[in-house]
């Protein structure tokens, strides 16, 4: 997605079960800092580190925040305000914190053929989320609808966190939910 | 072959071949396979015969424009002036196209190797493979294969012990579709926010970092070790059609499907063939209604028109859609058209840039119209209002984004118009007005 929100089903709620940050811990010390320069070394620029950055603060602190943001401008010798213009472009970094488990369920035409949208609910349903894009009051569970995940023939392609399933039917969601809980 | 089904005789497997082989994504593996003797065989080639063999071979991209790839290549400057680079397009997002993340998580070294012969036909030094985010499982097997890569000499600054120095990097996307339009995904890769740019300058020219640049999609750039080893003259006599659709194109097939998969056959197949013989046909008790055929953002064809389609770029031409990327979305007839078109219009509209206004207020409002026709609030003129609006949306924007989004919803008013009048008329669907 892109800087618009209209049409959108998956935007995250707004101080959900978001816990105040307490201490920022940087993320580009020590072997951060290593992973940072090997990057580095990969691009002409400074700023070409920054989609790999960003991807290194949401792995430790599971979102995105202002200090995080004006983390990776520090270190990469940019504004904060324009990492927060990237981050705001990019639907996968989270700008607020999300459940423990993010899942996304794609429902693409081609998915939504072979019954994606009650894959969807199920999810809802087995996890105790009201809605997509809200987290469950036990902090645990955010679903989002995605748009394609690019495994039609696979339908329904899931994401939980970083794991990709394919075929996922809603008879198997609360197998996949207990595992994970 | 029809991953995750066995190749079916009327497949032509040459990408698909070793789908589905755990070893072939080692290195070991792949060698053991004829991997890495194209390299070889390239580097040990001037720059300017490696891409006269692509020239003849007559490759065309793979992503959905079909530009053929040699004469891409030689665009670029001969007299090197600034760094060049290679992008690899992996930002596969096209609903209904899932075939090149199964040639990444089967076949990693195949690309490896098409990227490495590109860029030295290129003179570019590095490549970025640009992999869209949510591809968690082919970035990990890709990296891995590039780790082994490196160990074994094939890449790094004397690539296969040849003094040529190539390198390639993964760049992970962060979800967005719009970044496998080719500019977008270069200023992605810059660490911007992934807006195409205006053309010219042409990429050639003025490319990622401001220097001349090549982009090419992953089934294309895979297809390249072959055409080096086997000859250009080989891979331009693999054709049912006509010399203009040359080589084999893995085709993704989905939705209302029996089997579906991606089945790699000749260009020029007939489609019949392969929705009813490959893939299985219908599922029981249903009919095909329509084909989206080229990924979503071509025209839908009916099932009549289907049937008589010839896939290649020119079948598709002629049947008035497009090739695209070669992912077919099957609807039969329990699909309610304006349901689904406004879940296609959804797609783009969540994907647009925003950055020009008939694509952001364009696709907004085609989701808007499609969903007061679906709650019964449909207005007489809401038909022409679509049509009007989809006419706007055409051919005035910086990319086709919003151009990709007109073409499924004018087609399927055209094709399907009696599903829409029956929304106008008692706020249901057709079938159960």
């Amino acid at each position: 997605m892109s800087g618009q929100t209209h049409g959108r089903t998956d935007a995250p709620a707004h101080g959900g079960a978001g816990a105040p940050v307490a201490e920022y811990e940087p993320v580009f010390v020590g072997e951060g800092r290593r992973r940072l320069d090997a990057i580095l070394a990969r691009y002409p620029t400074k700023a070409g580190a920054l989609l790999p950055a960003l991807w290194m603060i949401q792995e430790k602190h599971g979102w995105i925040s202002p200090t995080g943001m004006a983390e990776a401008a520090e270190v990469l010798g940019l504004t904060a305000a324009y990492v927060k213009g990237v981050v705001t472009f990019y639907t996968m970094y989270h700008q607020h914190p999300v459940g423990r488990h993010f899942v996304q369920v794609c429902t693409t035409t081609p998915c939504n053929v072979c019954g994606a949208e009650k894959v969807g609910e199920a999810f809802l349903k087995a996890t105790g989320a009201k809605r997509y894009g809200e987290t469950s009051p036990d902090g645990n569970w955010t679903i989002v609808e995605v748009e394609c995940l690019g495994a039609c023939g696979f339908a329904t392609p899931v994401m939980i966190n970083d794991e990709f399933i394919e075929s996922v039917t809603p008879e198997s969601v609360p197998a996949l939910v207990a595992r994970y809980a | 072959m029809g991953f995750p089904h066995p190749t079916h005789p009327k497949e032509n497997p040459v990408l698909s071949r070793h789908f589905g082989e755990a070893e072939a994504r080692s290195y070991d593996g792949w060698v053991k396979r004829g991997g890495y003797r194209a390299l070889e065989k390239a580097l040990g080639l001037t720059r300017d015969q490696v891409i006269e063999e692509v020239k003849a071979s007559g490759l065309r991209g793979r992503g959905g424009a079909g530009f053929p790839a040699g004469v891409k290549w030689s665009f670029m400057p001969k007299q090197k002036t600034k760094p060049h680079y290679l992008c690899c397009n992996a930002d596969e997002s096209e609903p209904g196209t899932f075939k090149d993340r199964e040639i990444m998580r089967w076949t990693p070294h195949a690309l490896i190797e098409g990227c490495a012969i590109a860029a030295y036909a290129i003179q570019a030094e590095q490549v970025y493979v640009y992999i869209r985010g949510e591809f968690t499982e082919p970035i990990q097997v890709m990296q891995a294969a590039l780790d082994e890569a490196y160990a074994q000499g094939v890449l790094g600054p004397n690539a296969m012990g040849k003094g040529v120095r190539i390198d390639i990097t993964i760049h992970r996307g962060a979800g967005a579709y719009i970044c496998g339009e080719e500019t977008a995904l270069m200023n992605s890769i810059e660490g911007k926010r992934g807006n195409p740019r205006i053309r010219p300058p042409f990429p050639a020219a003025v490319g990622v970092f401001g220097c001349p640049t090549t982009i090419n999609n992953v089934e294309t750039l895979s297809s390249v070790p072959h055409i080096i080893e086997r000859g250009g003259t080989w891979y331009k006599g693999l054709s049912l059609s006509n010399p203009k659709s040359t080589g084999t194109k893995l085709f993704s097939i989905c939705g209302a499907i029996a089997k579906p998969g991606n089945y790699e056959v000749t260009m020029g197949f007939p489609l019949k063939e392969l929705l009813y013989d490959l893939a299985g046909g219908m599922r029981p008790g249903r009919k095909l209604k329509a084909v989206i055929p080229g990924g979503s953002s071509v025209p839908i064809l009916t099932a009549a028109e289907a049937e008589e389609t010839l896939l290649d770029y020119e079948g598709c031409v002629a049947k008035g859609t497009m090739l695209g990327s070669g992912g077919m979305i099957v609807l039969d007839d329990t699909t309610d058209m304006v349901y689904q078109v406004m879940r296609l219009a959804r797609f783009y509209a969540h994907e647009s840039c925003a950055q020009c206004t008939q694509c952001r207020e364009g696709t907004a409002w085609t989701v808007k119209i499609l969903q007061r026709l679906l709650n019964g609030e449909g207005r007489r003129e809401d038909l022409s209002l679509l049509l009007d609006l989809a006419e706007q949306m055409t051919g005035r924007t910086i990319c086709v984004l919003s151009d990709s989004c007109a073409a499924p919803v004018v087609s399927a008013i055209k094709k399907f118009r009696p599903e829409f009048e029956a929304y106008l008329r008692n706020g249901k669907p057709a079938a159960r007005a």
